[in-house]
């Protein structure tokens, strides 16, 4: 008898959690849903997107940028230290210039975006509603979906390809610092290998959607988990939390299945 | 007004930035800007019967200066490999054209060498070059096989030379390295 309740009590358990998972599933995908679908105004939102895309985009493109030259750089020793054990340290620039496309740029760029932008986003939207303003703004009839979350949407579904972008242009130029100016790799063949080796559209592009995919993973979880946390100061320093911790899994989750798709074909 | 010309001025810059970027991929990084046009170039179909380590967009040589690429490598109904490379408009090959597939290096990729003959007409856009045209993949493997089975037989020769005086043995040993 006693096993039997213990049994309904796990399994009770177990439901309430896939119920909870879906609900929480169904008011993400409304959230999502009723920012893309907002039409807003032309010239104010075009005002609050600039806005936004400062917070989110401009003030991470110092982050960026430097790690951007750091990982090209370790790229660039690691890469000559271990290419020229085989006689082959011509092809750094392929090994670097390969692996920022496909992986590192995008995976690592989102990684910052997540932890610098994210989670200000998360931690904004969250003491908004902490202190009632978008209640308040419900009560002047304005929709804060449209007037708060929809503006940082777009922004950061704008910046994260940028950001990306950024970064791999920047890595690469530190690896060519380390591999050719300092450890003397030769300049033509640096280059020469590289472009042999890097294919616009499979390796760029691919990595520019890779990129794409993540902002948009990495944004949605945040504006969520923002607009869905418990409004007290614990509950914003839970989301803010939950937004890093569970960006940082999706893009690295998300990364392997896109490479699985994009570069298996062969 | 000030805050506001600020965030516009440097939010456009970012976008430059990452435009500025994404041509540095595009132009310095990857092949974009040394790839051709498709629709200006024209097919040509090589057969061989060894394609070897060809791959895809592997690229296609005359005396060493790369005028097109291979696009697609595929078995013919009579169990030959066909592949189709795309080559620049400007390059006229005669009809007696022979295709070798070499290797950059000792463990290179496979390309595409062509060799043009003196025929008077001209190769036409989808034209086939047979398979007793072309040399196929040299093969690591045969190679060894072939250089293992000529030393296997060896050991009968040269026990018959070991019967004769002492010099002519060392002779023989001394003539690989006067090759060499």
């Amino acid at each position: 008898m006693m096993i039997m309740l213990t049994l309904v009590r796990k399994v009770r358990r177990l439901g309430r959690w896939v119920i909870q998972f879906f609900e929480t599933a169904g008011q993400a995908s409304f959230l999502l849903f009723s920012v893309m679908s907002g039409q807003p105004k032309v010239g104010r939102a075009f005002q609050l997107l600039m806005k936004q895309l400062f917070s989110v985009g401009v003030l991470s493109f110092i982050i960026i940028v430097v790690s951007g030259l750091f990982i090209g750089m370790v790229l660039g020793l690691q890469g000559y230290n271990i290419l020229s054990r085989f006689g082959a340290s011509q092809a750094l620039g392929e090994m670097v210039a390969l692996s920022l496309c496909r992986e590192l740029g995008p995976v690592v760029a989102a990684l910052l975006y997540a932890g610098r932008a994210c989670s200000a986003l998360t931690a904004e939207i969250g003491l908004m509603k902490a202190t009632e303003q978008l209640a308040a703004m419900e009560m002047m009839g304005v929709d804060p979906l449209k007037r708060i979350v929809a503006p940082r949407f777009w922004a950061g579904m704008i910046s994260m390809p940028l950001l990306a972008l950024i970064f791999s242009a920047v890595a690469v130029l530190g690896g060519y610092w380390v591999g050719v100016v300092i450890l003397g790799v030769d300049d033509g063949a640096f280059w020469g290998n590289m472009q042999n080796a890097v294919d616009f559209h499979d390796d760029v592009l691919n990595g520019i959607v890779k990129s794409v995919v993540f902002g948009f993973v990495c944004t949605w979880i945040a504006l969520f988990q923002g607009y869905a946390c418990a409004p007290t100061s614990e509950g914003i320093a839970r989301a803010t939390t939950r937004t890093v911790v569970y960006a940082s899994l999706a893009v690295l989750g998300l990364d392997f299945f896109l490479t699985a798709v994009m570069f298996s074909g062969g | 007004m000030g805050q506001r010309k600020w965030i516009e001025i440097t939010v456009g810059l970012f976008v430059v930035a990452g435009i500025a970027s994404l041509l540095m991929l595009a132009l310095k990084v990857s092949n974009l800007n040394t790839s051709y046009e498709e629709g200006k170039g024209y097919p040509l179909s090589l057969m061989f019967n060894n394609a070897g380590g060809l791959k895809p967009k592997a690229k296609v040589t005359i005396a060493g200066v790369p005028v097109g690429r291979v696009r697609t490598i595929e078995l013919n109904h009579d169990f030959v490999a066909k592949v189709v490379v795309w080559m620049h408009q400007e390059i006229q090959l005669p009809d007696d054209t022979k295709a070798s597939i070499l290797t950059a290096g000792l463990l290179g990729d496979n390309y595409i060498g062509l060799t043009p003959g003196f025929s008077e007409t001209a190769l036409k856009s989808g034209a086939m070059i047979p398979e007793t045209q072309t040399d196929s993949a040299m093969v690591l493997e045969d190679l060894i096989s072939k250089f293992v089975s000529s030393k296997a037989s060896e050991p009968v020769a040269s026990s018959k030379v070991n019967e004769k005086p002492n010099e002519s043995n060392s002779a023989g040993q001394a003539e690989p390295v006067h090759h060499l």
